[in-house]
């Protein structure tokens, strides 16, 4: 099938080589075109696959800093149990589905409604499209440590401003209070991914033909009806890619939790990413850092699956 | 109607100028002593710019802005030379399992780096790898790799298949249609994935943090991290560090916005 494609392209060319001399040419080729994948092969097979299996085997050992350079016992799914008992999990599971979900629902709300405003056509649009993405390009370190000054119990901006405009009375402790730690990182985290959703719904908003809005309008729709009618159902599978990538990007954030509160105060703001560095690198419980790493993969690869269904699709729409 | 647009503009204006704050709040905290900063209220435009902050943090943070450079060079490198090809041969060559291959790619962008950077440390330990410029690149590269075939393939799918075929038919090597007719053709995509990989390998902080466990290699990121830990109350030191560590991210985006928003999109939509 593919020898007698790729023989019709040539001769479409109205190159006259025989087909006998093409198809030598192509066994010869073959063996050449693979080193075109080889680097990639061997990446893949050592940067990923190895480690995700090593990962596995970890977990069913006993894997301390004593394993490093000596042994480690198998025992089982005695790392998932003890994870799963451990009271830190309950908070850390609720945790990460709090981050997750604040995140991807507010990043998600924010970018659309700056796709909408940055879809008209205004003077200095671009220019201002283009500094709104400045908050995704910068390293996460930068960006959590920025807000670790503006959430500064004593001496942070936010505070300062808030308790000028009389609306909170005694300064809050941001990201030392158990009640606040969360909230803060999510709101650190929204601001991050602000940028990818407004460039997404904006590529996707810029297919959307004219035409449609036109016809609505004429039809007496009004603006909100305009939005619910044409622009979310055509947005469909963007807006489905949208918030898969924002789950999956989301479960993987670690930086700026490690910044901004490093998880606590008192597993606070904990949740598995961090918590996984925190069993395997902390504690040196490489076993049981596995554990929780590999049931992160689990989530991952669930919404993985959902994601390219959602792509396949869009491709067929 | 021009009215209704100024109006937009405004809109626009103070949404960036909200969504801009933060970075903002760190260059003026950067630009005050330490007087300055503890100020209440605080001071919005700081009273006397100075760079004393700068001064200090630079000397100190000069070697781990080096550090950062290589390992984001290197990264830069190596993930354009193992993915060009590869995103070549996807587009052109017509080879079964290559949606299995595709595939592969998603999923690998999508694994946490936590549970990869747990394995790495075990197994680069193993082979010496750690506290090496070569571990580090090696690690920083998983996600960058993936995400430039995807980026070149979509791209290098665009080139009509006649080009090379002409190429290879007047006797040109694979080899060398790819590297003297391909890669000229690609330089916009080339271009796109390469700055990508570089941010990333720049703002890097979780294998850095994990395998490079002494201070020999510390980049950037990892030495803003524990000067937070160490001199929580020199705030305008550290910001003035952040700044400094976020100039590549500037000036790539001064030099090269049009290939920025061209990578955001197509990296995530095409499948």
């Amino acid at each position: 099938m593919s020898l007698s494609r790729y023989g019709g392209v040539s001769s479409m060319n109205g190159v006259a080589v025989s087909r006998q001399s093409k198809r030598q040419r192509w066994k010869r080729n073959s063996g050449m075109r693979l080193l075109f994948l080889l680097p990639t092969l061997i990446y893949l097979l050592g940067i990923f696959l190895v480690p995700i299996i090593y990962n596995l085997v970890m977990s069913f050992r006993n894997y301390t800093a004593a394993s490093i350079n000596g042994n480690a016992p198998f025992i089982g799914l005695q790392n998932y149990i003890d994870v799963f008992r451990m009271p830190a999990m309950g908070q850390t599971l609720v945790n990460t589905i709090e981050f997750v979900v604040g995140s991807i629902v507010f990043q998600a709300i924010i970018g659309m409604a700056l796709a909408l405003l940055f879809n008209r056509k205004f003077p200095l649009s671009q220019l201002l499209r283009t500094l709104l993405l400045i908050p995704w390009l910068l390293p996460l370190i930068v960006s959590g440590t920025a807000f670790k000054w503006i959430f500064d119990q004593n001496h942070g901006v936010l505070n300062a401003v808030l308790l000028h405009l009389h609306i909170i009375h005694a300064p809050l402790g941001w990201l030392v209070s158990p009640n606040l730690a969360l909230i803060s990182v999510i709101i650190t985290n929204i601001w991050v991914g602000i940028p990818f959703n407004m460039v997404l719904f904006h590529s996707g908003l810029q297919n959307i033909p004219e035409e449609l809005y036109e016809a609505a309008a004429l039809d007496g729709c009004n603006k909100w009806q305009q939005f619910w009618s044409i622009t979310v159902p055509s947005l469909k599978s963007v807006i489905a890619i949208v918030l898969m990538l924002g789950l999956i990007y989301t479960l993987k954030v670690f930086d700026v939790i490690m910044v901004l509160t490093g998880g606590g105060p008192a597993n606070a703001s904990q949740i598995l990413s961090t918590w996984s560095y925190d069993l395997s690198f902390q504690n040196m419980q490489f076993g049981q850092g596995a554990a929780v790493g590999n049931i992160m993969i689990l989530i991952s690869l669930i919404f993985c699956f959902i994601y390219m269904r959602a792509t396949r699709q869009s491709e067929v729409n | 109607m021009i009215k209704r647009k100024i109006h937009l503009t405004i809109v626009a204006i103070l949404v960036t100028a909200v969504m801009l704050f933060p970075l903002y709040w760190t260059i003026i905290s950067s630009l005050e002593t330490n007087d300055q900063i503890f100020h209440q209220p605080p001071y919005f435009f700081p009273p006397t710019p100075e760079f004393v902050a700068y001064a200090h943090v630079f000397v100190e943070q000069l070697p781990h802005l080096q550090t950062s450079l290589i390992v984001a060079g290197g990264t830069t490198l190596l993930s354009l030379f193992v993915a060009a090809p590869a995103a070549y041969a996807i587009a052109h060559f017509r080879w079964r399992g290559v949606g299995a291959l595709i595939v592969a790619l998603l999923i690998s962008q999508m694994i946490p780096g936590v549970s990869l950077a747990n394995a790495l440390f075990i197994l680069f330990n193993k082979v010496g790898l750690l506290n090496s410029y070569l571990g580090l690149i090696l690690a920083d590269c998983s996600f960058c790799i993936p995400f430039n075939i995807l980026i070149l393939r979509a791209f290098m799918e665009s080139i009509p298949k006649d080009i090379s075929e002409a190429a290879l038919v007047d006797g040109a090597g694979e080899v060398r249609t790819f590297a003297s007719v391909i890669l000229p053709i690609s330089k916009s995509a080339l271009i796109t994935a390469g700055l990508f990989a570089f941010l990333f390998g720049w703002g890097d902080f979780l294998f850095a943090v994990t395998m490079m466990t002494q201070d020999a290699i510390q980049p950037i990121t990892v030495s803003l991290y524990s000067y937070i830990s160490q001199y929580s109350q020199s705030w305008n030191e550290m910001m003035a560090a952040a700044v400094l560590a976020s100039i590549p991210a500037a000036f790539l985006l001064l030099v090269s916005q049009r290939y920025i928003t061209a990578g955001m999109t197509s990296g995530s939509v095409k499948g």
